[in-house]
């Protein structure tokens, strides 16, 4: 069966007790909506130490195989953990657009 | 066959449980529900009951305990009062919401301040509309057998929901009165091992109590209305089959003496069975009277309700306890409200008593009733009367 969206859903769509059956469904989620500033990357300063990627908490984070590290803007919140953290100042925290 | 045993019946609820073979018990001793959980606690130390009993640090933590525990599929039972439902009350949405099934005793006890350990309806209406099914008892026997039943009614597939069990603190918790202790394999016939189609699975992973943004909320309510007045039918049925095992029956609504009578009197719990006394003696007296007792709480029994009172002129309800504020006691509240578009109907008239463990005799409901009389006629503009209350 497709699965409906939280807005296609109605209340006879309810699983018993509400509970979600689908495992791992929280990866759908888009938080990257939540954002009002995004980090941008100079990776001429960047010496791959990867604090960012330990710091971010919502492991929007990876490292790429090129050893530098790209920001999933899927999932991230824009919280700028990652912009503090990094002891090369590679991140600045950039107004979105719009 | 069953014994006939003189008991107390908090230990009585215990010797029910330990029919049911409970898998779970999480509680935190409270007056006047203490007997019930020391009951348990013994028989689970000299093992007469092979169950985890988990002595926690609060009702909080005791009902939250008690979630995780119905949430694996474990037969779960807990026992409460006042202030102890009160501290549980934000996990007991939970519970229901969650559809996990569980049994609950409430030794039914008024609320502070002032500080009162015994008896009313204040902490049973507190908790009114979390979503738990929520039944009446009247004596030692009813809550016996109303604890095999809640268990039946939680577990059955089409239920799937926590159960309170009410009964009077004190006027019922501390009485010893004769109880038939059923046989355990007529037990076993009535409540057969319970088997949670949603236990918690590692093979297949769910998440319960997900986050509902405003875009779902409204339907995962919908959809928890519409469950629990549902569950009516199977609460009925579990009746029904009780009755044919043990030869006791119980309805939503049960009424005496009041079939064509012009008066009606509404009560719930233990002192329903002094007002049927009242009723004797009244209608010994020529008085045209009759009873109306309230059993099943949650869901609320609405066409049984009606039915019941559909005839009369007068309708008086006696609440155990106070909705400050408000214009009637909570039970009159809801009996109004189903009553009130109906085209026949009664007046209803709200009087308040038997607060913080204060009695009503026999005498007393028949003050209560002509008050109510008094209240209920057109040109009346008394809407509520706290009965007994010294100036």
């Amino acid at each position: 069966m497709a699965v409906k969206s939280e807005s296609e859903l109605g209340w006879k769509d309810i699983e018993t007790g509400c509970i979600v059956t689908e495992a791992g469904s929280a990866a759908q989620y888009p938080t990257g909506g939540w954002r009002s500033q995004k980090p941008e990357y100079d990776n001429s300063k960047c010496n791959k130490c990867g604090l960012c990627y330990i710091y971010c908490p919502d492991c929007s984070i990876t490292q790429q195989p090129d050893g530098f590290y790209k920001v999933d803007m899927f999932y991230c919140k824009g919280c700028g953990i990652c912009a503090k953290e990094c002891p090369r100042d590679v991140i600045t925290m950039v107004p979105e657009a719009g | 066959m069953a014994k006939r045993v003189g008991m107390e019946v908090s230990l009585a609820i215990g010797e029910a449980a330990k029919l049911a073979d409970v898998d779970v018990v999480a509680a935190y001793p409270i007056t006047p529900q203490t007997h019930i959980v020391e009951h348990l606690a013994e028989l689970v130390a000299n093992g007469e009951l092979k169950s985890a009993y988990i002595p926690v640090e609060s009702e909080h933590s005791a009902m939250s305990a008690c979630l995780g525990s119905a949430a694996v599929g474990a037969r779960t039972f807990t026992a409460t009062a006042g202030q102890g439902l009160e501290l549980m009350h934000e996990v007991l949405y939970v519970a229901a919401s969650m559809q996990l099934p569980m049994v609950m005793a409430v030794a039914n006890r008024a609320l502070s301040a002032p500080l009162s350990v015994w008896g009313d309806h204040s902490d049973v209406m507190a908790v009114r509309d979390t979503g738990w099914i929520q039944i009446f008892t009247e004596n030692g026997q009813e809550v016996f057998d109303t604890v095999l039943c809640a268990f039946r009614i939680a577990e059955d597939p089409k239920v799937l929901l926590p159960v309170m069990v009410h009964l009077d603190g004190f006027h019922l918790s501390h009485m010893i009165e004769p109880i038939l202790i059923s046989e355990e394999d007529e037990v076993k016939r009535f409540l057969p091992p319970f088997k949670y189609p949603l236990a918690l699975d590692p093979k297949k992973p769910v998440t319960m109590g997900a986050f509902a943004p405003p875009v779902i909320y409204s339907e995962a309510r919908k959809a928890q209305e519409v469950h629990l007045a549902g569950t009516k039918e199977a609460i009925v049925k579990c009746w029904d089959e009780f009755a044919s095992i043990f030869g006791r029956r119980y309805l939503p609504v049960e009424t005496y003496r009041a079939e064509g009578a012009k008066t009606l009197l509404m009560t719930m719990g233990s002192f329903s069975e002094t007002a049927m006394e009242t009723i004797d003696k009244m209608r010994a007296d020529g008085k045209d009277i009759g009873l109306v007792r309230l059993r099943l709480w949650r869901p609320f029994p609405t066409t049984e309700l009606r039915q019941a009172v559909k005839d009369a002129e007068t309708l008086v309800v006696f609440d155990r306890a106070i909705s400050l504020g408000s214009q009637a006691g909570p039970v009159c509240s809801e009996v109004r409200s189903a009553l009130y578009n109906l085209e026949k109907k009664p007046r209803v008239a709200s009087v308040i008593g038997g607060l913080g463990g204060r009695d009503v005799t026999v005498a007393g409901f028949e003050e209560i009733i002509n008050i109510g009389i008094k209240m209920a006629k057109k040109e009346s503009q008394q809407e509520i009367e706290i009965f007994g209350v010294r100036e």
